[in-house]
C-alpha cells in the first residue's frame, strides 16, 4: 500500500487548498448583504420564474444513459489492453466479438435517432 | 521510511508549486497571445510586459465580496468550486515530469520528478479522477438558481460525458502497445526516436485524443458551457471572489494536466531523440525535466492559438462530432493498432 501514500497526502493538500483560500478571502472582505444583490443575475431584468422551472431537452438525459452503457464497455477493454500480448490471437478474436456487440448497440442507437441532436 | 516520506513530500511541494505558478503564467500567455493574434497590445502596464497582471488580478479577487445569492442551495453552491479545484489538483501526481535517472537524495532513490512513481494504475487513476471534474460543473450549474448556470451546467455535463468516451477509447491504443498503465513505463516503451512515439505510430488516436482534450477542458472551439454570447458565463455566472477564482484556476490547471498527459502518452514524454539516451544521473534528470516542460509549453500555446483562431461549434454539431465522428474513429484506431500488433509491426 506504500505507493498510495503520496495520493493520500496530496488528497489532503488538494482538499485544504480551496477551503483555505476561500476562508482567507472571507476573512479579508466581509460581505454586506443587500436583497438586490441576492437576486439571480438575468442581465438586469427581474426574473419572471425560478431557474428550476426551466424546461430542458430530454436528450441530456439520453446522452447520460448512453454514456453509462458505452463507458462500462470501455472500462472492460482496459484489462484486456494491458494483457493483450499474453492473450495473443485468442484475446484479439474475443475482443472482436465484444466490439461487435458494442458496434451493434451503437448502430441500433444511431438508427433509433438517439445520437441525433435537434 | 521517514526519509522516503520526506522525499515524497518535497516532490509534492515542488510539483504543486510549479503547477500553481503555471496558472498566472498561462493566463498571461493567453492574454498576450490573444493580443498578438488580434494585433492589439494586451496587458502591458503592471510589471515588465504586463507579467504581474495575473498576480494583481488574483489579489483583486481576494478582496472582492464573496456573495451567496438568495435561492441557492448553500451547501452544494460552496462545494462545487472546491470539487473542481480538488479534482484539478489531485490528478497531477501520476505524471512523470522527468526520467528516473537513478539519482539518490539522502540515500533515498528519487525516481525522477514523479510523485507516485510506484503506482501501477497511473492511466486509470488519471482518467477516473479527471472524470469527476464534471461534478463541480454540474453542481455549480444546478445549485446557483440561475437559468444561465443551469443551461451551462447541463450542456457541459453532456459534452464532457460524450467526449470522455472518445478520450478513453483513444488512450486504449497506447495501453495496447505499452501493455502497462504506469505512465513512466509508457514513456519507456516509446523509445527515444521520434518514429517510435505514439503520435507517429497512431496518428488517428492522437488526433482523436487531442480533439477530445479540447472538449474535456471546455476550451474553444468547444466552450459551449460558458458560451459568452448566449449564456454570459455559463455555470459560474453567480460566483464571485475566490469561489469564482477556484473555477478559473481549475480550468487552467486542467489544461496543463491534459497537455502533460498528451506529452506523456503520445509525444514521448521527457525524451529527446538521441540526447536522453546518452545522459545519466543529474544531467539526465535536468535535461528530461526541461524537455518535458518545453513540450508541454508548446501544447499550451496550441491551446491558446486554437482558442483565438477558431469559432465556436453549434451544440448539435458538437454532439455529432463526438458521437458520430470521434467515437467510431477511436474504435477504428483500436482495431488498426490491434491488427498491426498481430502482424508484429508495433
Amino acid at each position: 500500500m506504500a505507493e498510495y501514500i503520496p495520493i493520500l497526502v496530496f488528497t489532503a493538500v488538494a482538499f485544504s487548498f480551496p477551503i483555505i483560500t476561500i476562508l482567507i478571502s472571507k476573512a479579508i472582505r466581509a460581505g454586506r448583504f443587500d436583497p438586490v444583490k441576492a437576486e439571480p443575475y438575468e442581465c438586469g431584468i427581474v426574473p419572471a420564474s425560478e431557474a428550476f422551472d426551466t424546461r430542458f431537452s430530454i436528450r441530456y438525459y439520453l446522452i447520460a444513459v448512453l454514456f453509462v452503457v458505452f463507458d462500462v464497455e470501455t472500462v472492460f477493454l482496459y484489462p484486456w489492453a494491458v494483457m493483450f500480448k499474453k492473450l495473443e490471437l485468442f484475446g484479439f478474436i474475443e475482443m472482436l466479438v465484444f466490439l461487435g456487440i458494442l458496434v451493434a448497440a451503437y448502430i441500433y442507437a444511431w438508427r433509433r435517432g438517439a445520437l441525433k441532436w435537434v | 521510511m521517514w526519509a522516503e516520506l520526506a522525499v515524497t513530500a518535497a516532490k509534492l511541494l515542488v510539483v504543486a508549486t510549479v503547477l500553481l505558478t503555471c496558472v498566472p503564467i498561462m493566463v498571461w500567455v493567453e492574454r498576450r497571445g490573444a493580443a498578438f493574434i488580434q494585433d492589439r497590445l494586451g496587458p502591458n502596464r503592471v510589471g515588465p510586459m504586463g507579467l504581474l497582471q495575473p498576480v494583481i488580478d488574483a489579489v483583486k479577487l481576494f478582496f472582492k465580496e464573496d456573495l451567496t445569492p438568495g435561492g441557492v442551495n448553500p451547501i452544494l453552491y460552496t462545494l462545487a468550486p472546491m470539487v473542481s479545484m480538488f479534482v484539478a489538483l489531485v490528478t497531477f501526481i501520476v505524471i512523470p515530469f522527468s526520467a528516473d535517472a537513478g539519482v539518490e537524495v539522502f540515500g533515498v532513490p528519487l525516481k525522477g520528478i514523479h510523485v507516485a512513481p510506484d503506482l501501477g494504475v497511473g492511466v486509470l487513476y488519471l482518467l477516473a479522477i479527471s472524470s469527476l471534474g464534471v461534478y463541480g460543473i454540474v453542481l455549480a450549474g444546478w445549485s446557483s438558481n440561475n437559468k444561465y448556470s443551469l443551461l451551462g451546467g447541463l450542456r457541459s455535463s453532456a459534452q464532457l460525458l460524450s467526449y470522455e468516451l472518445s478520450l478513453t477509447m483513444s488512450v486504449l491504443g497506447v495501453v495496447l502497445v505499452s501493455g502497462t498503465l504506469n505512465l513512466q513505463e509508457v514513456i519507456g516503451r516509446q523509445g527515444p526516436e521520434i518514429w517510435k512515439w505514439h503520435a507517429v505510430t497512431q496518428p488517428i488516436g492522437f488526433i482523436v485524443f487531442l480533439v477530445a482534450a479540447f472538449a474535456e477542458t471546455n476550451r474553444l472551439p468547444f466552450d459551449l458551457a460558458e458560451a459568452e454570447t448566449e449564456l454570459v458565463a455559463g455555470y459560474h455566472v453567480e460566483y464571485s471572489s475566490m469561489r469564482f477564482a477556484s473555477f478559473f484556476m481549475s480550468e487552467y490547471i486542467n489544461i496543463v494536466t491534459i497537455s502533460a498527459l498528451t506529452v506523456t502518452l503520445f509525444l514521448g514524454g521527457w525524451q529527446v531523440p538521441w540526447l536522453t539516451a546518452t545522459l545519466s544521473g543529474w544531467p539526465l534528470l535536468l535535461v528530461s525535466a526541461g524537455a518535458f516542460a518545453a513540450k508541454v509549453a508548446l501544447l499550451l500555446w496550441l491551446f491558446v492559438w486554437v482558442r483565438w483562431s477558431l469559432p465556436r461549434f453549434r451544440y448539435d454539431q458538437l454532439m455529432q462530432l463526438g458521437w458520430k465522428g470521434l467515437l467510431p474513429l477511436a474504435a477504428l484506431n483500436l482495431l488498426i493498432v490491434g491488427m498491426a500488433m498481430g502482424q508484429g509491426w508495433l
